[in-house]
């Protein structure tokens, strides 16, 4: 027990620290690293929760897709972070203000914590035992049948973020030269040769 | 293994019909390329049309999906206006398309899972599938803004909206889990009981706070206002005109529903801080359209005062203050309908105008569709016996008899100030010089405009049946 303890103060701290590491460096490449970190880390917390489905869900979706597909971004694209820092001074007092009062408003959250009973009686899907099913399938079984509704609607969510992305990217140029397969492989048999004369064409 | 219950389907039909009819009509779109703009811009009517049918005649009040879904004369009322919101603003955009060359079949496509959107947070009775039929609307409302690619103003309005209402869902989910964590429900109707259980503790507050600050973004309201003056100005008119009212009344469904309903019992924690957004909204909307020169910011000002005074029916906390907030969104949404169809028309030499002044002179130019927009300047300034005036009327009495007499009295105040700036537009079409002739209004224009005047004139005449149904609509919550 004293281990789990231990574990679970050890991946916190590592993912607080990494939290606070990716708004603090310069470099962004370095920030979506510690971002992965912070990833890993609370997918370790997720496992010490008995939650291994999501656990892995995060590492696969977020590290293996969302962070690199960041890192790409932020490799590729020549912004110049310490350009875009330039008013930053200017709204730090605001800014800072309202950081202030959400940070009060949160300690004072904190502080009248109760763990109310009800809160874990009436927990929708509380994590089944692992020895009787797993947690991949009780999360299948949930999904799909008291979450059925909210399962399809993000599903439209989905559907309508293609839609956008298509509209607003996609342009059909009209002098652009495509291959279309079908019709070359659809090419008649006889090979077409002309004798061309020269400086005449075809 | 235990096999899994159908859901009930019935009180879902109408959405049903908008899910289906918005992929089919994609799929239409995407195998006819852009020649096929107008085909799917008429069907897509026809599927807003075929849903409000269904909504009116086949469907039976109802809870389903395990209490995430609720059909009740509340959400009947709300989703006829957003599906009447919604279709006209379909009607409207056709003439724009057909002479802006604006041929893009998506756009009614993202309209009508919009649609779909809206009825789900009208009909949303669980925080989970609020959030989701909140983002279902603001995506495809977020790609509308920014559909004319093209032009810098509009993705400009695009990508605004898109970072602000980004953070407005991530106050909202904050704000859910917060309500999520002190309550341990996310369906209304249990959350009501362990409010009204026990002591509201500072949690729940917090959570509350911080859902009325998302929602408040999304009805635009003080101080979550700020994307508006600018979406409104950037987006193509058309989209001004969609957003304006459908949407506005969904939000506001959705707020009434989760205050009153979910959030019922703890109605002293809340009504300050509707107070508040109440007030700062009518002022800011009051003032601050004093100054515009452009007719599309000024309806922006417009629609925020004008959230303000709903909220007002809202603070009240009562079944007449809530019957208030129906009845105002209704005009409301009839009233933008109209003056955005007269904001659609004014073209000139083939380009679009926007200034206040160069509505100058209507009077002699288009003496009728100069008068009908007068008489929806005086219902938006609320003078009887237009239909804006009872939309006041009956928020301001509810707020009277809750005895928030400050709340009133500012109200009634701003409404005087902001009455100037609606009546600067009558002076310019009425007293001054012609700034020189529009292009002809077109028939779907007409059909909107003369549609919305005769409802604001003679709202007076069937004020009685519209209140009753408002009423039973209300009684939902009580």
């Amino acid at each position: 027990m004293i281990l789990h303890t231990l574990f679970f103060y050890l991946f916190s701290a590592i993912t607080i620290a990494s939290g606070l590491m990716v708004i603090g460096s310069r470099n962004p490449v370095l920030s979506v690293l510690f971002l992965i970190l912070a990833f890993f880390n609370a997918a370790a917390l997720f496992v010490m929760l008995g939650a291994e489905f999501l656990a892995m869900l995060l590492v696969v979706v977020y590290v293996g897709a969302v962070a690199v597909l960041f890192l790409f971004v932020v490799m590729m694209l020549d912004v110049d972070f310490v350009e875009l820092r330039q008013g930053f001074q200017q709204y730090l007092p605001v800014g800072g203000l309202i950081g202030v009062v959400l940070l009060a408003e949160l300690l004072i959250v904190l502080s009248g914590w109760v763990f109310a009973p009800e809160a874990v009686k009436g927990v929708a899907a509380p994590i089944p035992d692992v020895a009787q099913v797993s947690n991949t399938a009780a999360i299948g079984q949930l999904l799909y049948t008291h979450y059925f509704f909210f399962f399809q609607a993000a599903g439209f969510v989905l559907l309508v973020a293609m839609i956008g992305a298509i509209v607003l990217t996609l342009r059909h140029k009209p002098n652009v030269k495509r291959q279309v397969i079908a019709d070359q492989v659809a090419r008649s048999q006889k090979v077409e040769l002309h004798a061309v004369k020269p400086g005449q064409g075809v | 293994m235990e096999l899994a219950t159908l859901p009930v389907l019935s009180p879902f039909l109408p959405e049903l019909i908008l899910a289906v009819g918005s992929l089919v009509l994609l799929m239409i779109g995407v195998f006819q390329g852009e020649r096929s703009t107008g085909l799917v811009t008429t069907l897509s009517i026809f599927v807003v049309l075929l849903a409000g049918l269904a909504l009116l005649f086949m469907t039976p009040d109802g809870v389903t999906f395990s209490g995430a879904f609720v059909l009740d004369p509340f959400a009947r009322f709300m989703k006829v206006l957003a599906l009447a919101g919604s279709g006209f603003a379909i009607l409207m955009s056709t003439d724009f398309a057909r002479r802006e060359n604006f041929d893009r079949f998506e756009y009614p496509v993202l309209i009508v899972i919009a649609t779909l959107g809206m009825m789900i947070m009208i009909s949303a009775s669980d925080l989970i599938s609020l959030y989701l039929g909140l983002e279902l609307q603001s995506l495809a409302l977020y790609v509308v803004a920014a559909i004319n690619r093209d032009s810098v103003r509009s993705t400009e309005a695009g990508l605004k909206y898109f970072v602000l209402g980004a953070l407005s869902s991530g106050m909202l989910l904050y704000g859910a889990s917060l309500v999520y964590g002190f309550t341990g429900h996310t369906q209304f109707g249990e959350i009501a009981r362990v409010l009204s259980s026990g002591d509201v503790s500072v949690g729940v507050v917090f959570g509350i706070v911080f859902v009325i600050a998302g929602i408040a973004f999304k009805v635009s309201a003080v101080p979550f206002h700020m994307w508006t003056p600018d979406v409104y100005e950037g987006a193509p008119t058309p989209v001004t005109a969609f957003f304006a009212a459908a949407p506005k009344a969904a939000a506001m469904a959705m707020l009434v529903r989760a205050m009153a309903g979910a959030f019922g019992p703890a109605v002293s924690e809340w009504q300050q801080v509707i107070s508040f957004v109440a007030i700062a909204s009518m002022l800011l909307g009051a003032f601050a359209a004093i100054g515009q020169r452009n007719i599309k910011r000024l309806m922006a000002y417009s629609s925020i005062g004008h959230m303000g005074y709903a909220l007002v029916g809202l603070a009240a906390g009562s079944q007449a203050g809530v019957q208030g907030v129906i009845l105002y969104m209704a005009i409301y949404v009839v009233m933008t309908l109209g003056v955005f169809a007269v904001i659609l028309f004014m073209r000139r030499q083939g380009q679009m105008v926007e200034e206040i002044g160069d509505l100058a002179g209507l009077s002699r130019t288009h003496p009728l569709i100069a008068f009908i927009f007068a008489m929806l300047m005086f219902s938006l300034a609320g003078i009887p016996p237009l239909a804006g005036f009872f939309a006041k009327f009956y928020v301001f009495l509810a707020a009277i008899e809750a005895q928030l007499y400050m709340l009133s009295v500012i109200g009634v105040l701003s409404s005087v100030v902001g009455a100037y700036y609606y009546l600067r537009i009558v002076k310019l079409m009425y007293f001054d010089e012609p700034a020189g002739n529009f292009e002809p209004m077109a028939m779907s224009l007409r059909v909107v405009l003369g549609l919305s005047g005769a409802f604001v004139l003679l709202f007076i005449f069937f004020a009685g049946p519209i209140g009753s149904a408002a009423s039973v609509a209300a009684k939902t919550f009580f």
